[in-house]
């Protein structure tokens, strides 16, 4: 869990960043997306580096709802009997208790994105166009319900964020200085989230077009 | 005050069991809630009923034995506190107390809120002991122990093998308690020799109980009566993975 886990938020940082050059126009995010394809060639094939990190994101994926699954499986069978009374949460933490949940909901929000962005099944733009047409298309202002859709699910992953990253870091027994720890956990997940969000709203209202 | 309890009645391990409603007048606002059980317990023996089983010992939050989830909450609504210190004078004539057992696959019910916690004890036999012959206890100093870690040690000691951890825990981890042993243990000089061993045994054999994984949901210290910190899970944690990366 802790170790799939930290692979992705590698991967969430990489993307917001890449996801953030739309505001130095069009150029250069589809310039950013060609070179995506093209890093190492001749040495490596065309798409080489970017066919392995797909590759290693999918392993990360895959371990990471397995072991999903693992526990949650092994918590239903550590309690057979359930209690009568509702259980109260005395921990504090909404961000901890939707975890599996939150999970289920980030994994068919990632489906549906990939059809919309890297598919273009379901954008208005179509596979062929360019990543920049295809955002942009995407987001336009009538498909506002799709703008929202994608805010709540990328609150959801800065919700799952809060906890795991520092869950991650008690799980691989580094964690001390809790409030240091959670501190940072809040922050980092808070920034990622806020960098996410700033695309798809830019071109809602139109500030990027 | 006067209360309306449904307690949880189940006749032996394999019987099903169910809530059973109870109302129990003058109920004084002094008594513990044990002694509010005990006298519900005389009214039911003096009318030939069979009294509500519930484990007990010293009564002044010292054994562990006083397991009952109480409202959905280990232990009852106050914080760092065991049942037996929990006192009438926080609740209000009225109410509904709806009392069970823990529920954790390691921790059967023996009878109505008794359940059978030798899971524990299994996991300390596994290696939560030092295998040294200590003789009588050393002299002061003797030893030097860094005041930080001594305090640690001895907050993690502070730890009565209750289980509310477990009960309270959504994924029926037995976490918090092993590792307050492990980091107890782990932080003193007499230790150190089966430090990484021990992190192993104890795991294993907690894993093999049948208690489910930690996702660090933090339920476990909110309702432990002694309040073991969490950190105590990234001491064993640590203590674990690094003895499992040695020996492979
Ligand atoms: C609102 C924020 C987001 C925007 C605007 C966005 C945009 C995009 C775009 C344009 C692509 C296609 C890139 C290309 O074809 O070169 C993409 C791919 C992808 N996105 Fe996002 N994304 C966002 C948030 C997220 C989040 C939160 C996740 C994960 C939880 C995620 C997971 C992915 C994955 C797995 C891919 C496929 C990567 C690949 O095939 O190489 N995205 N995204
Ligand atoms: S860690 Fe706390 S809740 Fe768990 S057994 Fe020890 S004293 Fe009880
Ligand atoms: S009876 Fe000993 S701790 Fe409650």
């Amino acid at each position: 869990m802790a170790v799939s886990g930290a692979v992705l938020v590698f991967f969430l940082v990489a993307h917001m960043a890449g996801n953030l050059k739309i505001f130095a126009g069009a150029e250069s995010f589809n310039g950013y997306a060609a070179w995506l394809r093209e890093v190492g060639y001749p040495l490596l094939p065309h798409r080489g580096l970017l066919t392995l990190l797909e590759a290693g994101l999918v392993v990360a994926i895959g371990a990471h709802m397995w072991s999903a699954i693992v526990l949650t499986r092994r918590a239903a069978h550590a309690r057979p009997v359930k209690y009568a009374a509702k259980v109260k949460s005395r921990a504090n933490g909404y961000a901890t208790r939707t975890m599996r949940w939150g999970g289920v909901i980030i994994f068919f929000f990632v489906i549906y994105h990939l059809l919309d962005m890297t598919f273009g099944v379901t954008n208005p733009e179509g596979h062929d166009a360019t990543p920049f047409a295809r955002m942009v298309a995407g987001f336009e202002p009538a498909r506002w319900y799709i703008t929202v859709f994608y805010v709540i699910s990328v609150v959801m992953v800065g919700l799952h964020l809060r906890h795991g990253l520092w869950s991650a870091l008690q799980t691989l027994g580094v964690a001390r200085r809790y409030p240091v720890l959670k501190a940072s956990a809040a922050v980092v997940s808070g920034l990622l989230t806020i960098g996410f969000l700033v695309v798809p709203l830019a071109i809602t209202f139109g500030v990027v077009k | 005050m006067n209360l309306t309890l449904k307690v949880w009645r189940q006749s032996g391990p394999d019987d099903e069991g169910k809530l059973v409603r109870y109302q129990i007048e003058d109920v004084s606002p002094d008594m513990s809630f044990l002694e509010m059980l005990d006298v519900l317990n005389e009214r039911l023996i003096l009318a030939g009923d069979d009294p509500v089983a519930f484990d007990h010992d010293c009564r002044e939050g010292i054994c562990g034995m006083c397991s009952m989830m109480i409202d959905g909450v280990a232990h009852g609504p106050q914080k760092n506190t065991t049942t037996c210190q929990l006192h009438m004078r926080h609740y209000n004539d009225g109410d509904t107390i709806v009392i069970e057992p823990w529920r954790a696959r390691p921790f059967p019910v023996v009878k109505d809120l008794v359940v059978d916690r030798s899971a524990f004890d299994r996991i300390i036999q596994a290696g939560g002991f030092i295998s040294v012959p200590a003789g009588s206890a050393p002299d002061a100093h003797a030893t030097p122990v860094p005041k930080l870690d001594a305090d640690d040690a001895f907050d993690a000691a502070t730890c009565i093998g209750c289980g509310a951890c477990v009960a309270a825990c959504p994924n029926g981890s037995a976490s918090l308690f092993t590792a307050a042993k492990i980091t107890h243990l782990g932080l003193l000089p007499q230790g150190q020799p089966e430090r990484g061993s021990r992190a192993r045994a104890m795991v294993e054999q907690m894993d093999e109980e049948g208690f489910g994984g930690c996702t660090n949901t933090g339920e476990c210290t909110a309702v432990c009566p002694k309040g073991i910190p969490l950190d105590t899970i990234a001491r064993m944690n640590s203590d674990y993975l690094r003895a499992s990366r040695k020996s492979g």
